[in-house]
């Protein structure tokens, strides 16, 4: 069963050629990555990956476990950053800026880049505090009625403020794990950022809780740049435009998510989107 | 699939299968018992040295006292200098007067000893206090002698050979007559808590040591949890993995595990020889023992950050908060109720060491509590020592009862750091 697998691992594909299909109606480039490589200590986990990432839509990573998706997210916002070992090789470029520049603080990328991670979490403090932190921290509210209203709109935007708008002041911990996705959603917003970046954000929650923050992946997408890592195929073809297939550490195909999901270019996205393997 | 053929249907009613099961269990209720074996053990040996340390050490805890009528008289006591009287005569006639029998000077001497020898101050104090009584009788509740004491508390029998006995028959019969008399009381000691170190264990306390120890306590802490918090800091969220940062930790390790002894003698060297802070202050007792207990402040905050789930650092991270923030706002807080619990664990653990005070002379003989973190004092533990050095029999039981102050203390800063765990501690 797990033969192709194993073949891919034993042959190096460095210079392996993507497969890409470009869009009908192309968008704007918000996040370009050029020939990104990572590695953990001696270990390679990515071998160069090129992508465009369109503006104001969803773009989906999928790919088996370890392929290198969510290291690849986590560059985006340099994230990796906090690993020990990490080293990150390569240009990503966030609105022609490169974002390992010196000149580009990671403070501010990372206010600009936000990050909504695969296990809700939620500070310790109450729904208020959690969705005040950001603007707080970067000082983008000048009043205590400002700060208000940045965190009820970010709730709204969140489509949680109906349901926790008489417990502001409660923990946030103390709500439903798919609620506490939301408020870190709202987390996330509260700072108006150009992306978003989500780590499989829906799989800790049970499928009501994951058909909510698909739904709102879905509206937030006028206003802002998403990209998702998933492991749940239906999960990409609702929600993203685009699709990337990853394996073994290699941008395999991307393209248009209809594209990818039905006439994929690839032999082994074929065989991972129809469960060969992975 | 594998090709492996299994050995044919299990059956799991058979007898091997029972007695399988049943071997399984024996050796459940055999590591069981070892287990509550073990733990009956350390309890039991508490129970024995706990009841030890109380049977031993309750009779501190009371003091025998004498209440004797003090004549005045103005031909000792000059009502315009009474602190210069002559307080020795005023007692020594006093007692005369309760026992008209004892006339020679041997038997006056006898008599004199049944009270403690520092009864001449109590009345000089007294009358100083009051100088209205001159002329006329102050009624006084001192403290007896310590032998008398001891007769006092059962402690001293009184069927043994007068030879062999630290009570002649002479002071027992005067004893007897107090007795009679209604003169003799034994009221709870406060003075084991508000006097300082004496000669006559009837007149010694712990208010020096609790005080010296305070001091140091205060000095450690002041030193090792910010320095230790801050160095906690620094290797756990700064640090960057290398070799050095590995020696450091292995060698804040092994420092934990260091004698304290040796602590001392580096106090000793360092602190008093170079930096020339008096010997048996508090400052240099408080320093060494912040240098002994800043390892384990700085194992125990590393751990409490540690402790603190990855998830809240990578969500406050991922809105844009700087390091900084992430460990103020976030990091530090979460750890804090650890940190705290570890701080007071460390504290506890300076508290009752002993070793490396001696080495910086907090084990000398001070008869009044410390003014300052500079004057010489002792501290609980080195109190407890020179007590158990002392050879008269009232300091026995004054050394368990120091001990028991001890693990009152020790019982309390637990209990304190119990509190707060629990009442800190926040759940994610």
């Amino acid at each position: 069963m797990a033969d192709v697998a194993l073949a891919t691992r034993d042959v190096p594909t460095p210079e392996f050629q993507t497969v890409r299909t470009p869009d009908p109606h192309p968008r704007p480039t918000k996040v370009k990555a050029d020939n990104v490589k990572v590695f953990y200590g001696q270990k390679q986990a990515l071998n160069g990956v090129s992508i465009d990432i369109p503006v104001k839509s969803v773009t989906a990573f999928i790919g088996p476990s370890g392929c290198g998706k969510s290291t690849f997210l986590r560059c985006l916002n340099r994230m990796n950053d906090t690993i020990d070992g990490c080293r990150v090789e390569g240009e990503i470029l966030l609105d022609n800026r490169d974002i390992y520049d010196a000149s580009l603080d990671v403070v501010e990328l990372r206010a600009r880049v936000g990050m909504v991670f695969q296990k809700p979490n939620p500070f310790p403090k109450s729904i208020f505090d959690n969705v005040a932190y950001g603007p707080k921290i970067h000082g983008l509210a000048r009043s205590k009625a400002e700060l208000e209203e940045i965190v009820v709109s970010s709730l709204q935007k969140a489509s949680l403020f109906n349901e926790v708008k008489d417990r502001l002041h409660e923990p946030g911990t103390g709500l439903s794990g798919g609620q506490q996705q939301r408020l870190c959603i709202a987390r996330t917003i509260a700072v108006s950022p150009d992306v978003i970046l989500m780590d499989e954000p829906c799989s800790a929650l049970d499928p009501i809780a994951t058909a909510k923050v698909e739904e709102l992946i879905d509206e937030l997408r006028e206003n802002f740049t998403i990209v998702i890592v998933t492991h749940s195929m239906q999960q990409a073809a609702r929600v993203s435009q685009r699709t990337a297939f990853f394996h073994l550490g290699t941008l395999v195909e991307e393209g248009p998510t209809d594209h990818v999901f039905t006439n994929p270019s690839e032999r082994r996205t074929q065989d991972y989107i129809t469960g060969r393997f992975g | 699939m594998s090709e492996t053929a299994l050995t044919g249907p299990v059956d799991w009613t058979s007898d091997q299968a029972a007695g399988r099961r049943r071997s399984r269990h024996a050796a459940n209720r055999r590591l069981q018992f070892y287990g509550i074996a073990a733990i009956s053990t350390a309890v039991g040996l508490l129970g024995i040295l706990i009841a030890t340390l109380v049977i031993g050490g309750y009779p501190a805890f009371f003091q025998t006292k004498l209440t004797i009528d003090f004549p005045i008289k103005a031909e000792y006591v000059d009502a315009a200098d009474p602190a210069a009287g002559n307080y020795r005569n005023v007692v020594r006639d006093a007692l005369r007067e309760l026992a008209p029998e004892a006339t020679t000077p041997a038997q006056q001497r006898q008599l004199g000893q049944l009270l403690t020898n520092n009864a001449q101050f109590f009345v000089r104090d007294a009358v100083v206090a009051n100088p209205s009584v001159i002329g006329r009788t102050l009624t006084l509740t001192l403290p007896a002698a310590d032998p008398i004491d001891q007769l006092n508390k059962g402690l001293i029998d009184r069927d043994l050979p007068e030879s062999q006995r630290r009570v002649n028959d002479l002071q027992l019969g005067y004893y007897d007559t107090l007795v009679a008399g209604g003169r003799v009381s034994a009221p709870f000691n406060w003075a084991l808590f508000f006097n300082s170190d004496s000669r006559f264990p009837e007149l010694a306390g712990l208010a020096g040591a609790i005080t010296g120890s305070f001091y140091a306590l205060l000095i450690c802490f002041l030193i090792s949890f910010p320095v230790g918090i801050a160095a906690a800091i620094y290797l756990e969220e700064f640090a960057p993995r290398n070799r050095w940062t590995y020696l450091i930790e292995v060698n804040i390790n092994n420092l934990a595990a260091v004698p304290s002894i040796v602590f001392g003698l580096l106090g000793l060297a360092v602190f008093i020889q170079i930096f020339g802070i008096p010997r048996s202050a508090p400052l240099a007792g408080g320093m060494v023992l912040a240098l002994m207990t800043l390892p384990t402040m700085i194992i125990v905050t590393r751990n409490a950050l540690k402790a603190v789930p990855p998830s809240i650092r990578e969500g406050a991270l991922g809105v844009g908060a700087s390091k900084h923030q992430v460990i103020m706002h976030h990091v530090l807080p979460l750890a804090l109720p650890g940190i705290l619990t570890g701080t007071i664990i460390g504290l506890a653990q300076a508290l009752g060491e002993t070793a490396p005070l001696l080495l910086v002379g907090m084990n000398a003989f001070i008869t009044s509590p410390p003014g300052g973190i500079l004057e010489a004092s002792t501290a609980l533990p080195t109190q407890i020592f020179i007590w158990a050095d002392s050879p008269e029999r009232g300091f026995t039981s004054r050394t368990s009862a120091g001990i028991l102050v001890l693990l009152g203390f020790l019982i309390v800063m637990n209990g304190i750091a119990i509190f707060l765990r629990q009442r800190l501690e926040r759940r994610w």
